[in-house]
């Protein structure tokens, strides 16, 4: 009799406390879903080939975003050219060479802290560094050397777990075989982490695409009358660009705003949407 | 040179302190194939991975010793390792299919070593795998992935893998732990023909497997070597009470 | 051959060794930067001024008191949202979900940890903002308030992730120990699962207040950027001025190497400083079971 009415007791609470749980894991994910679409929406009318390959006029109320766009690609361009090699790198010595001691714990406090660091923090850094110290200015090539030290943490340890994931058998019978060290990674481990690696770059260079304060000061500019043909010119960006547009020019059409906003928001979705098909996909064709 | 290795008084330590192997000496011979039993810790293995420096990769210390392979002190830190690997090779206990095809699997050692010569590298695909008594299951598919072989087969490509390297030595660590007994006859067919051309030392899963095939062997037990002596004789007549002990099964 | 091969392998793993160190050297030159910037604010301004309730940098009044304040009850704001909503996600992600359904939220989940703090900005100033004044009828929707909140969706999906993967890494036996002794699913989360998975937890907590207190967009398009220091609860729902906004803000604006430009850096570091102290307590309780070096069996 007791425990009869214990048990049910015990499942209403369940049956309670799951759907409690569910509704917030609804809270959480429905505003993702709703922002996503609203600015869809709201934005969509203002996509034309003039918004996206032509020039603002009128001091942005009016034209195109294209320098925007283009600054943004040269941004994040310039941002792998640094962080891929010398990420990948550093991930390949934490999982293949570096032991367990005092110096390789002090590397990965580096890296967390580095990951840590607010974004505003890496653009003041810029700012003192390359900008003024370094004499690059305010340029394009200031502002993707600040964005890679920020990025830096993430391809590091993406990529440190790609290659954490393959399996230590293989590194034993390739050594075995008579292999270097080096050669087991490049012909073995590095192959089968790509994947992996991959994955987390373009998750990070897509982080870097989306980021305002680290080249507010050191590589973003407000317009420019054409688009910039060295490293050492100043550039226009998606992400600066909303901001400035949203909260320094009055009367700016709304039109506008929700369009630039939704051209970010593509740029950096079909980011993740490639990631997200690369890991799938390779996850599906690996061989171990 | 009827004795392929000589080990001189091994004793091998664990990072921690730990001993794994007590004063080990041995003489092993040329062209048979020797068997080291024993239960679970008995530092088999370790000792295994002695002879192609494999323990190299992990936080085990050797603490003195020496081994002779041909005369020369594998050992000593001026040794090439490379090619002692190449010229002792080993066969691990899960079959280790390396993610390509079969033929990529078994050139891989010839790869590394520079070896480009399509020619070469076709007639050392073809010989291996005949040694290894699989040849004709997989000859029409030698470039699928290598991982679709069944277990028993992926562990003859990994034999053929090490023979292509066309080692003098060859070591085996309980090859046929899970795997079925069709598969296990081929593999001990497999050693009796490998010891006419190579000096094989094998690491058996049970006591029936040490006895079928053994030319000598040896019990390991915590580390030492207890008795080592010619396999026709040891398992019939062992000579030390804790070996008798072990092949009765009166302890594992 | 053998010996060109063994030249090429010394020059790679020289560069890949020192691409490990790069790290180090990344975070010591910005702290180093920092200093050098931030540093003669002490000369300049007396520690009692900086430790006042004025910013107003024109009349040269550098207090940062308002500036922490704001920086804190955002981001204690923040993280009274993102924990609940964080950890129930993850809990729902791992222990409740079906199968399919985790396919969808997670990717999901990870597509708002990617959204531009400023396109969530943007959308705080047109929709959020006026909607709150509305609703709670208050004189501007730029608050302290709409900060938290925005940030705290910013936070969740780096809660959602770490804690996800705290959970999913407890070893089934223990549930499955659990039911054996007749728990329901409910009381097994509860009772077991999540005590079992507490440090990662608490790992996934921190990092998301880590990320919440170095948001720089979103709380300077949406906090209203008064610099006022907040007392008491009723200033989560007025304007404040967060230590990053004031950064941001106020940079492009600073003549370089004037006291101004100097406290700007100076706040930087302070950032700096307590990032650095987050991330590495949080980092210090990390769940995952070191790997020893792989014993050989005999």
């Amino acid at each position: 009799m007791m425990t009869k009415f214990l048990s049910r007791n015990r499942h209403t609470v369940q049956r309670l406390g799951f759907s409690a749980i569910t509704l917030v894991a609804v809270f959480t994910v429905l505003p993702i879903i709703g922002t996503v679409i609203y600015i869809l929406v709201k934005g969509g009318s203002a996509i034309s080939w003039e918004f996206l390959s032509g020039f603002p006029h009128d001091g942005m109320r009016a034209g195109g975003i294209l320098p925007a766009i283009i600054g943004t690609l040269y941004l994040t361009l310039g941002t792998a050219v640094f962080s891929v090699p010398l990420g990948i790198a550093a991930a390949i010595y934490l999982s293949e060479y570096a032991k367990d001691n005092q110096r390789t714990r002090l590397i990965r406090i580096a890296i967390i802290n580095l990951a840590g660091i607010p974004s505003v923090v890496y653009g003041l850094f810029g700012l003192g560094l390359f900008v003024l110290f370094l004499k690059f200015g305010t340029s394009i090539l200031a502002a993707s050397l600040t964005l890679s030290i920020m990025t830096l943490p993430v391809i590091i340890s993406t990529s440190e777990e790609a290659l954490r994931a393959v399996p230590q058998s293989f590194r034993t019978v390739s050594i075995s075989l008579g292999a270097t060290r080096w050669q087991t990674i490049n012909r073995i481990i590095l192959k089968e982490a790509l994947p992996g690696i991959l994955t987390g770059v373009i998750l990070g260079l897509e982080r870097a695409a989306g980021e305002t304060a680290p080249i507010l000061f050191t590589g973003a500019a407000f317009f420019l009358p054409r688009l910039p043909f060295s490293p050492f010119d100043a550039t226009m960006a998606l992400p600066y660009h909303l901001f400035v547009i949203s909260t320094q020019v009055p009367e700016m059409p709304i039109q506008i705003q929700y369009g630039t906003a939704l051209v970010l928001l593509v740029f950096v979705l079909t980011m993740n949407v490639i990631a997200t098909v690369i890991r799938s996909r390779a996850r599906a064709r690996r061989q171990w | 040179m009827v004795d392929k290795i000589v080990i001189e008084n091994l004793s091998l330590q664990y990072a921690d302190g730990a001993e794994s192997l007590r004063g080990i000496s041995m003489e092993i011979r040329k062209n048979a194939v020797t068997v080291l039993f024993g239960p679970a810790g008995g530092g088999k293995s370790t000792l295994l991975r002695c002879l192609n420096r494999l323990n190299d990769l992990t936080d085990i210390k050797t603490g003195s010793g020496r081994i002779l392979i041909d005369d020369e002190n594998i050992l000593d830190p001026k040794t090439d390792v490379i090619a002692l690997r190449r010229k002792v090779g080993m066969v691990f206990a899960r079959p280790v299919p390396l993610p390509m095809s079969i033929r990529e699997n078994i050139i891989y050692g010839l790869e590394l070593a520079g070896e480009k010569r399509k020619s070469k590298l076709d007639e050392a695909v073809e010989r291996s795998l005949k040694l290894s008594a699989i040849w004709d299951e997989v000859k029409d598919r030698l470039d699928e992935p290598a991982i679709a072989l069944s277990g028993g087969q992926q562990q003859r490509v990994c034999l053929a893998r090490v023979l292509a390297l066309q080692p003098e030595i060859v070591l085996l660590d309980e090859p046929t732990s899970g795997l079925d007994p069709f598969s296990t006859g081929k593999v001990e067919a497999a050693l009796a023909e490998l010891k006419k051309e190579y000096t094989v030392i094998l690491v058996p899963h049970s006591v029936q497997q040490a006895a079928r095939t053994a030319d000598y062997a040896a019990f390991f037990l915590t580390g030492e070597l207890i008795e080592y002596g010619d396999g026709k004789t040891l398992f019939t007549n062992p000579k030390q009470k804790k070996t008798e002990d072990y092949i009765m099964g009166r302890f594992g | 051959m053998e010996k060109s091969l063994s030249w090429r392998e010394f020059i790679i793993t020289r560069l890949i060794q020192s691409s490990g160190y790069s790290a180090i050297l990344f975070v010591a030159l910005i702290f180093f930067f920092l200093l050098r910037e931030g540093l003669p604010t002490l000369s300049e301004v007396d520690a009692s001024s900086l430790l006042n309730f004025r910013w107003y940098p024109i009349e040269s009044y550098f207090g940062i008191l308002p500036l922490l304040s704001g920086s804190l009850i955002v981001t204690l704001g923040a993280a009274l949202i993102a924990v609940p909503f964080g950890i129930g996600t993850a809990v729902y992600i791992s222990e409740i979900a079906p199968r399919w359904m985790r396919e969808i939220l997670k990717p999901l989940v990870e597509l708002l940890g990617g959204l531009p703090s400023v396109v969530l900005g943007f959308l705080g100033i047109l929709v959020v903002s006026p909607f709150l004044r509305v609703f709670l009828d208050l004189p501007t929707g730029l608050t302290a308030f709409t900060g938290s909140l925005l940030l705290g969706g910013i936070a969740v999906p780096t809660v959602v992730s770490v804690a996800e993967d705290a959970l999913d890494s407890v070893p089934r036996a223990y549930r499955e120990g659990a039911w054996a002794l007749g728990a329901t699913k409910w009381q097994t989360i509860w009772r077991v699962t999540l005590p079992a998975a507490k440090s990662g937890v608490l790992t996934a907590v921190m990092l998301g207040v880590g990320r919440a207190i170095g948001e720089t967009m979103t709380v300077m398009m949406v906090t209203g950027n008064a610099p006022v220091l907040a007392t008491g609860l009723g200033s989560l729902f007025s304007p404040v001025r967060t230590m990053t906004a004031t950064i941001a803000a106020e940079m492009g604006e600073v003549a370089n190497g004037s006291t101004h430009y100097h406290v700007l850096f100076f706040i930087g570091m302070v950032l700096f400083i307590i990032s650095l102290i987050v991330n590495v307590i949080a980092s210090s309780v990390v769940f995952r079971a070191k790997k020893r070096a792989e014993r050989i069996l005999s």
